[in-house]
């Protein structure tokens, strides 16, 4: 088969492989977390990695919570389950603190990554039961900013990048711009502002 | 040279058509769907292919389709889901009887009811007595290579019959993951043109196709297509052998993982495979003796070469994505227990009926079917043979 792989895996016996990480995305039908993980899963691959994303599929409607995932590894990973562990969870909606248990599983040498104005501090006592590293981006403000209509995808991919150390951030930089290129031929304009977007997240995420 | 890529399991299929460049793509183009025609409208659109694409009412229309062209000496393809799947079951045994090669593309879900959108094999495990041969695959680089191979086994002169090209619904469909792709000019040097020897168009000599089969001829016609079905066998690993000397990775009837001196087995099918061989590595690693059968193909079933590799098990059990209502185990069950009856000691061996509906399956799932197989095996106690996994109580 393709993934001969079998001497890799023999640390396996808490599921996962040894330099595997983990994300679980949480956000609404509409806001893009499942393309935010396919940003993630995108600029793990152009940095060498072995990548999944996948999206969690219930009811289809906008608004509704959804969740999708990332696995990113040395090696083809074989595992096809859902993350019950992650290393790292990131909520695109904030709103979804009072509905969805967000930190369920979540390990305590990770992080758990918000999108919100409010400070590190503040979301942790909405968040009591995880007592790891909390982490907090207000890509809202962000995204006007840098691309003058809210997209929270772009910064909230910088800001995991940034958080979790997945990716070289200077190599994540590099690709991305060689991808808005690639993606925004016709549109070169736009390609500044993104690249602003991804910078100013990567130095203002806090926590 | 590869090339490095990731992409979902639709996206690996579409790919793996663009590059065979089909005569026609027959296409019902709503729910249930799936993004491999969205794809492949997309190079048509972009003049990628010059694939005569055509947009019908139903799926029962689109393989029709499929039908007429093929019957004109073309290559037809098509690609469907779920109940789409089963509204094409009619057309499925025409398309397998009449000895079209169809090459169809299935996104492996559940059928009603409940309403379900997610994976399992209750759609192709329905078509599993069409004629259609099936090839699972494991994730996306599995069913882009078994896409490579489909219309070689398909369209050989000894098989001439449609073929199911099964990849797991959402898990291997949506998911992203790397693949390494084939050059396109390899890929069409590998796969071939399509002529086949006799179609209804062919001017030298015409042939009539689908005519009423009375008592007198209709049995020889299906002993016919029974053996067509055992020849696929040999072309079947004749097709694998020169995919790995052309592209390097090896297929067979079915995968053993870790099975060399395997005392308990699992034999599983699809994207769980690989969460099983997970488990399997992490439990070698404890000094356990076990090992899986992943069952690539289908149908034809390899029943004497899979009673062979389990022939040295003490326990076995078989994992079934499906429930076949038969009160006593599902398909892949039905197929793996038969298969061994002749053996001389013959393994312990319970079915297991897991994943409905997209119900997860986890490496710890797998090791409460390995944790109940080292009981099985040291108290020979088999238990209860047929029973459900993961559902709440």
């Amino acid at each position: 088969m393709s993934e001969n792989s079998n001497s890799s895996m023999q640390n396996a016996a808490d599921s996962s492989l040894s330099s595997m990480v983990e994300v679980r995305w949480h956000g609404r039908g509409g806001q893009g977390a499942k393309t935010a993980s396919q940003l993630l899963a995108d600029a793990a691959f152009m940095s060498g990695k072995y990548v999944q994303s996948f999206p969690e599929y219930g009811p289809e409607r906008s608004g509704a919570p959804i969740t999708a995932y990332n696995r990113i590894s040395d090696e083809r990973c074989p595992i096809h389950s859902n993350i019950y562990d992650p290393d790292y969870v990131v909520v695109v909606d904030e709103t979804l603190l009072e509905s969805v248990d967000v930190a369920s599983g979540l390990k305590e040498g990770g992080a758990l990554i918000v999108n919100t104005s409010k400070s590190p501090d503040d979301i942790r006592k909405e968040v009591p039961s995880y007592k790891g590293r909390v982490c907090t981006i207000d890509a809202r403000r962000i995204s006007l900013d840098c691309l003058g209509a809210y997209f929270p995808n772009t910064p909230m991919l910088a800001a995991v990048v940034a958080v979790s150390g997945i990716i070289d951030k200077e190599t994540f930089m590099k690709d991305m711009e060689g991808s808005y290129r690639h993606k925004f031929v016709k549109k070169p304009q736009v390609v500044e502002g993104n690249l602003k977007c991804l910078r100013v997240s990567m130095d203002e995420v806090k926590g | 040279m590869s090339i490095r890529e990731r992409m979902s399991g639709n996206e690996a299929i579409a790919t793996a058509m663009r590059q065979i460049n089909p005569d026609v793509f027959a296409m019902f183009p709503i729910t249930p769907s799936t993004e491999i025609p969205q794809y492949f409208a997309q190079y048509v659109a972009d003049g990628k292919v010059d694939t005569e694409f055509v947009c019908v009412e139903s799926e029962h229309s689109s393989l029709s389709t499929c039908l007429g062209a093929e019957a004109a000496g073309a290559r037809a393809i098509t690609a469907t889901s779920s109940a789409g799947l089963s509204y094409m079951n009619e057309v499925l045994y025409v398309a397998a009887s009449l000895r079209l090669p169809v090459v169809l593309a299935v996104a492996c879900r559940a059928l009603t009811g409940p309403i379900n959108i997610n994976h399992d094999y209750s759609d192709s495990m329905a078509e599993r007595d069409s004629g259609f041969i099936q090839i699972y695959g494991e994730n996306n680089q599995e069913v882009y290579d078994n896409y490579l191979m489909a219309h070689r086994i398909a369209e050989h002169k000894d098989v001439r019959l449609p073929l199911m090209i099964c990849e797991d619904g959402f898990i291997t469909s949506h998911a992203i993951e790397n693949i390494e792709l084939e050059e396109d000019d390899k890929v069409k040097a590998f796969v071939g043109e399509y002529h086949p020897e006799n179609y209804l168009l062919k001017k030298e000599n015409p042939l009539a196709v689908g005519p009423y089969g009375v008592t007198s001829y209709y049995m020889e016609a299906r002993v016919a297509q029974a053996q067509a079905m055992k020849n696929a066998k040999k072309v079947i690993l004749e097709v694998a052998e020169d995919f790995k000397n052309t592209f390097g990775r090896s297929y067979g009837f079915f995968e053993e993982y870790r099975m060399e001196d395997a005392e308990l087995a699992m034999v599983i099918m699809g994207s769980s495979a690989g969460t099983a061989k997970t488990c399997v590595d992490a439990m070698r690693a404890e000094g356990k003796k076990v090992g899986l059968i992943k069952v690539r193909v289908f149908r034809p079933f390899p029943g004497p070469e899979i009673a062979k590799a389990l022939a040295g098990c003490k326990a076995v059990a078989v994992m079934d994505k499906s429930e076949g209502f038969s009160a006593c185990g599902g398909p892949l069950f039905a197929e793996v227990s038969g298969a061994c009856i002749n053996l001389d000691n013959r393994p312990k061996m319970i079915d297991i009926v897991f994943g409905l509906g997209g119900r997860d399956f986890t490496v710890e799932s797998a090791r409460s079917v390995y944790d109940r197989l080292e009981t099985i095996a040291q108290t020979g106690d088999v238990g209860e043979v047929y029973t459900h996994m993961g559902q709440r109580e």
